[in-house]
């Protein structure tokens, strides 16, 4: 087949060949070196005994067993992570198209409101807990302070079981910024006959966006449920902070934590493979909980992709 | 709102008709206050964490722990307290070289792979997007084991950033995807007009389209900026054992054990910390919420 091609035009497809190749030479070598490359080694990793110390021996599924039987943490974090995508989730969506309604609505001062309401979002993570861990703080924080003041009953958010996943929801909810942008956006999008069609027809407001604004929208939804939901499978960085700053364990002081302070409440997965792996020295484990979550995001990641084949479109 | 400009017959001076058009108004009324009234509850829910933050960060130690809202006095010292404290400033030194030189090398190595995907055709540019929104899902724990393993073990750059920077310099995939989503935007007869004037591909990506998506430069480079900025798992990983190669945001957590429990020290500290990423904001709002933006509906 080659020699029918014409010779020039084989240099040409060369030649492109080679740009394309040039283009894309960051990522190829990226992906391979800080990607492929280590996956495999977690995979290998997980069936091997190794403590950085001594060289790895196989250990077969042991890591994997003891992972899934016996560590006590794993299936508290996963039940955890279950929560927060139940409760967590949920609520910042609909808080989310709750506040980007509300911003195409305001006609006064829409730029100043806009500013508030996004402003939280960009609080830079370990600030924001740390401010939470304060404001809430059973004993001495303003919340509790004007809770006791009307009289409600004043829980102990970040030290009680009970209360500190509420908490941290709380936390992800005041950071909704990026969601109101993109649901404003998509809002903005609904084509205006549909409104004036249906109020032609006496529809009420809640007609209206039951039939007219929710379909319209509901790509955007999906899209903000599964981020979401991949989000939350990688919590790592507030639950650790409010669990470590509540306990009132002196930070970075070489003091060893036990992650998800109080009872295990705050324990997620990327908080196991660090305790595993950076605690224990019991890489082997560590790798294995590193995989459950690849596995876990690329499940979400696949139906966030089938869903919205746009991903994908190119031109032409 | 949707009831004022309703009626559309004209006022012919019916006591009815001027009835109804007065419910009207007094409707429209009502609606406003109703959506202003809510707007302001979830201003003071988002507004308010910031100022309580920031009036502990001026009371003095005891008056952190008392029931006042109101500092008396003002002690601005604490910022000073804060600023002086040892490491605070190679905290913040380390920080902004983390995300400055992160930024720049991502987006510098990002660009022409996100132009490729855009523009050219080949063989396998759909598997390599697949790969690329795949890895962009992905939290840095899946691989972390073997990454430090080999920077630490085989290249012994334990206790420094560099395991953070350097592989910024090859591509990042969140930028490489929202590049070229902003990049299949950009009509075809710009490139083609640029190759007819015997341009290089790579001189067409720097001279024609660079200036042409330059918000969507300021986008990703701000997303990057942020990203490293409010990164703890990184230098935790990497930095933890060297105090000298600390973030703020790493280091700003070991605040609360350094002054027990003086809330106030640490919300000032916590202050200095939000307060770059919110006067960058402020500057470059626009792109900012315009990259949010695209994120989302332009997929």
């Amino acid at each position: 087949m080659s020699a029918a091609v014409h010779p020039l035009l084989r240099a040409r497809r060369r030649k492109a060949a080679l740009r394309n190749l040039a283009f894309l030479s960051p990522w190829i070598v990226g992906f391979s070196v800080f990607f492929a490359y280590p996956l495999l080694s977690t995979v290998y990793f997980s069936f091997m005994h190794y403590n950085g110390v001594n060289p790895p021996t196989w250990t077969g599924t042991k890591n994997w067993s003891y992972v899934f039987r016996d560590y006590p943490l794993f299936w508290p974090a996963l039940r955890n992570t279950l929560w927060l995508v139940v409760v967590m989730v949920t609520l910042r969506v609909v808080f989310g198209l709750g506040v980007g309604l509300l911003i195409t609505r305001i006609k006064t001062g829409a730029g100043l409101f806009r500013t508030a309401f996004y402003l939280p979002y960009l609080a830079p993570p370990v600030a924001a807990t740390m401010a939470f861990v304060f404001l809430l703080n059973p004993g001495t924080g303003p919340v509790n302070h004007i809770l006791g003041d009307i009289g409600i009953p004043t829980p102990g958010w970040f030290t009680d079981p009970h209360w500190s996943k509420p908490a941290l929801t709380m936390l992800a909810v005041w950071g909704i910024g990026d969601l109101m942008v993109i649901f404003m956006a998509a809002l903005l999008d609904v084509p205006k006959e549909q409104y004036e069609a249906a109020e032609l027809d006496g529809a009420g407001s809640w007609v209206r966006f039951r039939y007219v604004t929710l379909p319209n929208i509901s790509p955007i939804v999906m899209f903000a449920v599964v981020t979401g939901v991949i989000q939350t499978m990688q919590y790592y960085t507030q639950p650790l902070v409010a669990g470590k700053v509540a306990s009132g364990i002196i930070g970075n002081s070489g003091q060893q934590f036990e992650p998800g302070y109080p009872d295990k409440s705050t324990l997620t997965l990327p908080q196991l493979v660090y305790e595993r792996g950076f605690q224990r020295f019991d890489y082997g484990s560590a790798c294995v909980i590193a995989l459950v979550l690849f596995v876990l995001a690329m499940a979400f990641t696949a139906l966030l992709m089938r869903r919205r084949n746009g991903f994908l479109s190119a031109e032409d | 709102m949707t009831t004022l400009t309703a009626p559309a017959t004209p006022a012919t001076g019916h006591p009815a008709d001027a009835r109804a058009r007065r419910t009207a108004r007094r409707k429209a009324r009502l609606h406003w206050i109703a959506v202003h009234s809510l707007g302001l509850a979830a201003a003071a829910f988002f507004v308010l964490p910031f100022a309580f933050v920031f009036l502990t960060a001026v009371m003095s130690d005891n008056q952190a722990l008392t029931r006042d809202l109101w500092p008396h006095p003002w002690q601005w010292s604490n910022f000073r307290t804060v600023w002086d404290t040892p490491g605070f400033l190679t905290w913040w030194r380390n920080t902004l070289v983390y995300a400055v030189s992160g930024t720049v090398l991502t987006v510098v190595s990002s660009l022409p792979v996100a132009y490729a995907l855009a523009k050219f055709r080949f063989r396998g540019r759909n598997l390599i997007m697949v790969l690329v929104i795949s890895t962009m899902m992905l939290p840095p724990q899946v691989v972390i084991i073997p990454m430090y393993l080999f920077w630490t073990k085989q290249l012994g750059m334990d206790g420094t950033l560099w395991p953070l920077i350097i592989p910024m310099a090859f591509g990042d995939a969140f930028t490489i995807f929202l590049l070229r989503q902003f990049l299949l935007t950009i009509p075809k007869e710009y490139t083609e007009a640029a190759r007819v004037d015997g341009c290089g591909e790579l001189r067409t990506l720097v001279t024609v389209i660079v200036p042409m998506i330059r918000p969507a430069i300021a986008a990703v480079a701000l997303f990057q900026f942020f990203y490293c900025w409010n990164d703890y798992f990184g230098p935790q990983i990497y930095a933890s054992s060297n105090p000298a190669a600390w973030t703020l945001s790493y280091g700003l957590e070991s605040f609360k054990g350094a002054h027990h429990t003086n809330w106030n020290l640490t919300m000032a500290a916590t202050v200095l910390v939000m307060a770059p990423v919110i006067v960058v904001f402020f500057f470059a709002q626009k792109a900012f919420i315009e990259g949010v933006t695209l994120t989302g509906v332009k997929g």
